[in-house]
């Protein structure tokens, strides 16, 4: 097969020297970025890429170039899911889900199970796209092609359904948390009418309430306040020391091969379409919920509800390379960096870079089975080291976490304002937390709000109003449809249970 | 000592004398400089000022770092908010958009290019209108016509952002043809082009640099290019066209031209010395091969004017905005 042919091109320019040390150095580097919160790999990767434009002038040094920075951005996909388990404090946004089921398990004393299941499958949701970019690429960037405002509407729509119905508590208090979220999330400028919204003339409002501010504050300062009530201890100190745990949690793994490939194909889609990681994280983790056999103890710490964020935030974030290659369309806002970077190196991402500059391609293709090997490779060696932090005592470790909160609010926007709003949230989550309000539909309405929105927006003004636009093709159908039945499954299986019922007592 | 080493080594000694005088001779700054860009990463801003980044960093040319910072919260208002109240601060710069002049006249946001000090400008942007590849408008006359004969509000017309630099050039060819579109506003160019290949949309104004992709695989077809002249660069770019080869659309019967300031500007307060050091730097950064290319592969209009020049430049170009959204409807109450 002549994609097998380019693709060992492509391992003969990947595998020299300088680019494997480049290599262990970006992964390193995206590590530690994703463990930070809110330096995210956007941020991170935009920092250097000033230093790599000299790198890029040298023959073969745009190849180089890339493999430093998109091993960041790998670095940065495993390293999210860190603090996540650990400390409940999402280093990336799309590492929110993996804080549902990660960190009960951490508070379990199963941190090094959570953290090797949730690297272990950041690397099959990986590889599954990968494989995906080499063989079949063509393919899926035309089916990107196809998606406009009404199935990017009809895709965030499946998103809020499968998530729907998720907490246990009162519907109640998941609408009064999800319509908090959607008010956030309207705060700023209103990309279809160019208007500033509920800014009230406040300077600091005029760029909206960040999803990552957010989401430090609600479970990061938050959870502190909740330890430092409960006895200023942290409930996840006995956990297992040894590299031995990366074996044992190996073992338990292929038990949830469903949940890993529902999760991959969620991931590769929303990566090429493209929707983005955080979303496809959301939705696999609720698809989840509703299709596992212990779907209703989710949330009290399952391996299972760790694989499936993990497995298609990774997924999502490789395949979002794709879209930003062949059509010069950035799946992530760190895709959209590195698009920069092709451009200042003087490549021209589009339809027909993989035909002119196919050592490009393909060694960065190369790079991302490389790439992904050696951050699995450097992630789980350091399981021990990170679920040994653990055991540092609460009242020396809790200062840490809250220095590093505030930088992180901090470098989203160089904004002293946000460090404060971020004690704000962390207030509202502690609130949230003493009164039994979910606080993950919040987080889902401000990250999707705003984008659900003007897609639904742009759809209505293509349409002029015509909702039916909704169904006008089968694709848009057959998502919009299947979101409507996601939704409204709980009421219908009750119905389904009724009228069996009735006829069982018919037949009786 | 043969000659060519003792000429070195004199030029070293005077080199190092100049530069012992010269901090008492021209203001230099004495901490990073903070190159502030009014949008998110990876817009054409942002590219921009990364790529000066990039050249100021690797030919050496300041001694102080530079570091680039995005603030595109309110449509950028929260970039130039910051500059405006850095007053007599010289180590901040900021990259504009044409959202200089479009942002606080529609959204009422109280700053005004007035509150800066304009430095230099470094180019300008062109539009140009594209349509997809399969459809058969051979020129802008045509496609003009069509979108009459569809009927007011039935073709599409995608750009970036909303009340900002597409959505007038829609609105300014509206006015010169009588066709009516409706104008659908995203996030990025990148994704405008896209949604043009797939058919979501009918037509673009988007930038060369955000199109030439598609247009080179055969997906785009460029109607014509919103400026007063042809661009300058006839090296082909397909097989049988350069961008020399896109008619103005003056050329082609419709009256419309627009083009993006891509403009440095400092706080206000600041002294000349300080202006003419960044006026020199990014004289420094357009004689490079890096920058030169760059321009090339974007198709930039080369215009680059200073001091009053430019200033009046600015002034004329915030006046052609002010009238341009008055009619459109778009501005601010109050304003």
């Amino acid at each position: 097969m002549q994609e097998i042919q380019s693709l060992m091109g492509g391992f003969a320019v990947a595998m020299s020297w300088f680019n494997l040390m480049l290599m262990f150095a970006g992964v390193s580097l995206g590590v530690l970025i994703g463990v930070l919160p809110g330096l995210g790999g956007a941020n991170g990767v935009a920092i250097l890429l000033p230093l790599t434009f000299s790198m890029a002038q040298q023959p073969g040094g745009a190849t180089s170039a890339i493999i430093l920075l998109s091993c960041i951005y790998w670095g940065a996909l495993f390293g999210g899911a860190i603090t996540s388990i650990l400390f409940n404090i999402p280093g990336e946004p799309w590492s929110v889900a993996t804080t549902f089921d990660g960190y009960p398990l951490a508070q379990k004393g199963r941190a090094g199970a959570a953290l090797t299941s949730a690297f272990t499958s950041s690397f099959v949701g990986a590889l599954v796209a990968v494989i995906l970019i080499t063989f079949i690429s063509p393919i899926i960037a035309r089916f990107a092609l196809r998606f406009g405002p009404p199935e990017f509407f009809s895709v965030y729509l499946l998103t809020f359904s499968a998530f729907v119905g998720m907490s246990k508590g009162s519907p109640l208090k998941t609408i009064v948390a999800m319509m908090t979220g959607f008010a956030l999330a309207a705060v700023g400028i209103d990309t279809v009418t160019g208007q500033l919204r509920l800014t009230f003339e406040i300077q600091q409002l005029l760029k909206g309430f960040d999803f990552l501010i957010a989401v430090i504050g609600l479970f990061g300062i938050g959870e502190i306040l909740l330890t430092i009530e409960e006895g200023l201890e942290f409930r996840g100190t006995k956990a297992k020391l040894n590299l031995r745990v990366v074996l044992e949690t190996w073992k338990e793994l292929p038990r949830y091969w469903k949940t890993s490939v529902r999760s991959a194909a969620v991931g590769c889609m929303m990566g090429i379409v493209p929707g983005g990681a955080t979303p496809a994280s959301f939705m696999a983790y609720g698809l989840a919920k509703k299709m596992s056999r212990d779907g209703e103890e989710f949330g009290t710490g399952k391996v299972e509800g760790v694989v499936a964020p993990e497995t298609a935030a990774h997924a999502a974030g490789t395949s979002a390379l794709l879209p930003m290659l062949t059509l010069g369309v950035p799946g992530s806002p760190t895709a959209a960096v590195l698009l920069g970077g092709l451009l200042i190196w003087g490549l021209q991402p589009g339809p027909l870079l993989f035909l002119e500059k196919p050592d490009f391609v393909w060694g960065l293709i190369a790079s991302m089975y490389l790439g992904n090997i050696v951050g699995l490779i450097v992630v789980l060696t350091c399981v021990p080291l990170f679920a040994s932090i653990l055991r540092i005592p609460f009242s020396i470790i809790a200062p840490v976490i809250l220095v590093i909160c505030a930088i992180g609010a901090y470098t989203v926007h160089n904004s002293i304002f946000d460090v404060w709003l971020m004690l704000v949230f962390g207030v509202l989550g502690y609130v949230f937390k003493k009164l039994d309000y979910p606080m993950a539909p919040l987080v889902l309405a401000l990250v999707l709000g705003d984008r659900a929105e003007d897609a639904f927006r742009q759809s209505m003004l293509g349409s002029q109003g015509d909702l039916g636009i909704f169904f006008s093709n089968p694709l848009v159908g057959t998502i919009t449809g299947a979101s409507l039945l996601l939704l409204f499954w709980p009421l219908l299986s009750r119905l389904v249970a009724i009228a069996r019922g009735r006829n069982g007592n018919a037949a009786g | 000592m043969n000659r060519p080493a003792a000429k070195s080594l004199l030029a070293a000694v005077v080199a190092s004398a100049l530069s012992v005088l010269s901090p008492a001779l021209a203001w230099e700054p004495t901490k990073t400089v903070e190159f502030i860009v009014p949008a998110g990463t990876g817009g054409g801003a942002d590219q921009m000022a990364r790529l000066i980044q990039g050249i100021i960093a690797k030919n050496g040319l300041m001694k102080e770092s530079m570091v680039v910072v995005n603030k595109g919260g309110g449509a950028g208002a929260e970039g130039f908010l910051e500059v405006k109240s850095a007053k007599g601060d010289p180590h901040k710069i900021i990259i504009t958009l044409s959202n200089t002049f479009t942002t606080p006249l529609a959204t009422g946001v109280p700053f005004s290019w007035k509150d800066l000090t304009p430095v230099r400008m470094l180019a300008l942007d062109q539009f140009v209108l594209w349509v997809n590849a399969e459809t058969p408008y051979k020129n802008a006359k045509d496609y003009v016509e069509a979108v009459k004969k569809a009927g007011p509000g039935k073709m599409k017309m995608g750009g970036t952002g909303s009340k900002q630099e597409d959505q007038i050039i829609t609105v300014a060819l509206e006015k010169q043809t009588g066709a009516k579109f409706t104008y659908i506003p995203y996030k990025g160019g990148g994704a405008v082009a896209t949604q043009l290949v797939g058919k979501h949309i009918d037509s673009s104004v988007n930038n060369p640099i955000e199109a030439v992709a598609q247009w080179r695989a055969g997906n785009l077809r460029p109607l014509c290019v919103f400026d007063d002249t042809r661009m300058p660069y006839k090296e082909k770019v397909t097989k049988d066209m350069a961008w020399n080869d896109i008619p103005t659309c003056k050329e082609s019967g419709v009256n419309t031209d627009y083009v993006m300031l891509r403009g440095i500007f400092m706080p206000g307060g600041v002294t000349p010395d300080q202006v003419k050091y960044y006026v020199d730097l990014l004289e420094k950064v357009r004689q490079t091969p890096e920058w030169k290319k760059f321009m090339e592969d974007g198709a930039f209009n080369q215009t680059a004017l200073t001091g009053k020049e430019y200033a009046d430049w600015v002034a004329k170009a915030d006046q052609l905005h002010y009238g341009l959204m008055k009619e459109a409807g778009f501005l601010a109450a109050g304003k």
